[in-house]
């Protein structure tokens, strides 16, 4: 193999960047939304809490808020991988690693929002 | 005057020292420069880049008091003392203030910094309006000193990989260069995780460029390009 070599053009990067950005802006709306909301009306009891959550409007858009967050994680750990890892093969294992990870975070996610 | 200064030759020292100079300037002593070049008539072995001692040729970038910029057209009144001096960090050091520039200057190659046009040659010269010639003000003054790629964390860490600041600025003075018609190809050649999105917006090459430009405005305008490329 050409290991002197410093191979570069994989030809992507546009849509992580700006999926990043804009995943930044559904969190920031839903913290905005949803701090808004427990101010307006506090919950006082756990099944109140529980309640709020249960609603379909803020189930989903919970739910798109963790996708958000997942997604940004993702991109923004990969770019730190990328930025102090050299080893190409240590480099794919934490990446696998932190992808394993956040698709399990997303299905726990799920059945916190849609368990009992 | 005190100076603190980074002394390093490879072939002598284990690793680089700190020699320390206290010297009387002249009444026409204004510029950090001219400090530099007086502490060379006390001791001789200290080595440095220049050449036009005004700003234009780019060679005696160098870390002052941690901020990198141009020597002479630093002034010596706006300097806390000991002025602690070092090579432009994240390259190579060749000897004492000296850096090999070759990955810098690999990097500003890669992006093809000449403007790209097959069509047929007019007979005198492929005119540009003064509008179109307006683009590239901001863009044209780079003088490729490297303070601002050498002061980029992403540069540092990715020199292989990452075009750096001073690259990328350049890359868009060519795209938005009218007479230039190669933007598809070096919108291509950009588009990667490293050559173009290692930039994470730290600003530091805005902070440090001597003469005054905005390479994260110019990155901006690469991905905003992209962008409209793309939707």
């Amino acid at each position: 193999m050409a290991a002197n070599k410093v191979p570069v053009g994989a030809h992507y990067g546009l849509a992580a960047w700006l999926l990043q950005r804009l995943t930044a802006v559904i969190m920031a709306a839903y913290t905005i939304g949803l701090g808004g909301l427990l101010l307006a009306c506090p919950p006082a009891t756990h099944a109140e809490w529980h309640a709020i959550f249960t609603g379909p409007f803020l189930r989903l858009a919970t739910m798109l808020f963790f996708l958000a967050l997942l997604y940004h994680a993702w991109v923004g750990v990969r770019d730190i991988i990328m930025d102090y890892v050299k080893p190409t093969g240590l480099r794919l294992a934490l990446q696998a690693l932190v992808g394993t990870a956040l698709v399990f975070y997303l299905v726990w996610s799920v059945s916190i929002l849609w368990g009992r | 005057m005190k100076f603190r200064i980074q002394r390093y030759d490879p072939d002598r020292d284990a690793r680089p020292y700190f020699q320390d100079y206290d010297v009387s300037l002249g009444p026409a002593d204004r510029m950090l420069l001219d400090a530099l070049v007086r502490i060379k008539t006390v001791d001789d072995t200290l080595s440095l880049r220049r050449s036009c001692r005004e700003g234009v040729c780019g060679s005696d970038a160098m870390n002052i008091n941690g901020k990198n910029g141009l020597a002479c057209i630093t002034k010596i009144a706006d300097l806390r003392e000991p002025v602690v001096i070092k090579p432009l960090p994240g390259l190579p050091i060749v000897r004492d203030l000296i850096v090999d520039m070759t990955q810098f200057f690999d990097q500003y190659h890669s992006i093809r910094p000449y403007v790209v046009d097959d069509t047929p040659r007019p007979e005198r010269e492929r005119l540009q309006s003064p509008r179109d010639r307006a683009e590239l003000d901001g863009l044209y003054e780079c003088i490729l000193c490297a303070c601002c790629s050498t002061s980029c964390p992403s540069f540092w860490w990715n020199p292989d990989k990452f075009v750096g600041p001073a690259g990328l600025l350049n890359a868009y003075r060519f795209i938005a260069d009218s007479r230039d018609r190669a933007v598809n190809e070096r919108l291509d050649d950009l588009e990667d995780p490293y050559r173009l999105f290692r930039c994470h917006t730290i600003m530091n090459c805005v902070d440090v460029c001597p003469k005054g430009l905005n390479p994260t405005l110019a990155i901006g305008k690469i991905k905003e390009l992209m962008l409209r490329r793309a939707v």
